[in-house]
């Protein structure tokens, strides 16, 4: 090697090193700014989480079957539908059938997260792997602070979350028969969760229409639909009413927004 | 009855297969590279705060307000919520604070 091309050689392995370096302080940041959003859903998500594992186990699927589902399929209230689905006779395709309903607000979920996920890269497989409805409304509602980057941000969000479901799957189905405490109404915080979000949408004024509009159709649906069936219903609702209201021009805030 | 261990597998495949579909089809239909359709962009920007109010309905889906409590925890802990986060502004705060004043009342 000549002292040319050792010297290149030298400087770009020492480059490369200072990249790795900024990039895992780019990343511990992005941890600690993404970690105290994540709280409420760590406390709801090891309330449910830790139950769903009790209850498989329960109906004698042991923490190698609950963690499975838990780390493949990923869908809290769909993973509690199939427990009666796996005490019955087998039909998968009833399974993904009913999978694909019970998780239709997914869909809504991507089509709102197509500009905030432009660009992260190689992650975005994983984002849209682990996009559940806490994470979804968290990377929505929360901006990264500044100096954190976007992507190191979602993908935090989105891990921890993930984390905490399988972490307390794994908990309940191995330890469910020892643990006995008394969480009732623990898991109220997930509500409380949603509820905050709401709000920190409401102080934009322009946002108000649209949340009036999910909350009346939800409403309708319940009510019309009873709470087994109401999510569908709520969603086509939710869409007629928007694009209604946005080709109309009858609700201000819409408008607006689509002009930029 | 308890399925045998490969139809286990097969129905948790089912269903993740079934969840996947529905969280990677937006992506799929739209891209990056593809500029997504007007309305497209519209209703991402509409819909958030419309799946918000939708998520806060469907966690109280299965509150009774006949019978019972009547849903009064529930209301007084959201309410407890709105005023904690209007006056102190602090998300894990009113989070606590609601769910904390939910556990007592029930």
């Amino acid at each position: 090697m000549s002292r040319d091309t050792e010297q290149k050689y030298r400087s770009c392995t020492l480059s490369c090193k200072q990249e790795r370096v900024e990039k895992r302080k780019q990343a511990v940041s992005a941890l600690r700014a993404a970690f105290p959003h994540t709280v409420p859903v760590l406390t709801g998500f090891m309330v449910l989480g830790i139950a769903y594992g009790v209850l498989m186990q329960a109906k004698g699927y042991g923490v190698l079957w609950s963690v499975s589902m838990s780390a493949l399929a990923f869908c809290g209230s769909m993973q509690y539908v199939a427990i009666t689905l796996l005490t019955t006779v087998f039909d998968p395709v009833q399974a993904f059938l009913l999978s694909v309903m019970v998780n239709a607000r997914h869909l809504f979920y991507g089509l709102s997260m197509l500009e905030k996920y432009k660009g992260v890269g190689k992650i975005k497989g994983i984002l849209i792997f682990m996009l559940c409805d806490e994470t979804f409304s968290i990377s929505y509602a929360v901006e990264p602070p500044e100096g954190v980057e976007r992507k190191f941000f979602y993908f935090w969000i989105s891990l921890l979350d993930y984390g905490y479901w399988v972490t307390a799957t794994f908990l309940g189905g191995l330890l469910g028969n020892v643990l006995h405490f008394n969480t009732e109404g623990l898991d109220f915080v997930l509500t409380a969760l949603f509820v905050v979000l709401f709000l920190e949408q409401w102080k934009v004024k322009e946002n108000r229409a649209a949340g009036v509009i999910g909350m009346a159709c939800a409403v309708i649906s319940l009510i019309v639909f009873g709470s087994a069936n109401l999510v569908i219903p709520a969603m086509v609702l939710i869409l007629t009413t928007l694009l209604c209201g946005g080709k109309l021009g009858l609700l201000p805030g819409l408008v607006e927004k689509r002009k930029d | 009855m308890i399925l045998t261990p490969v139809q286990t597998i097969m129905m948790i495949a089912a269903i993740a297969f079934g969840t996947m579909l529905t969280r990677f089809t937006p992506f799929l239909l739209f891209p990056e590279k593809k500029q997504p359709p007007r309305v497209i962009l519209y209703l991402g920007s509409v819909i958030p705060c419309a799946m918000m109010g939708l998520l806060v309905v469907y966690c109280l889906r299965n509150v009774s307000f006949l019978s019972g409590a009547h849903g009064l925890p529930e209301a007084l802990a959201i309410l407890l919520i709105i005023v904690l986060h209007r006056w102190k502004h602090h998300t894990l705060l009113s989070i606590g604070g609601g769910t904390l004043c939910y556990m007592i009342l029930v």
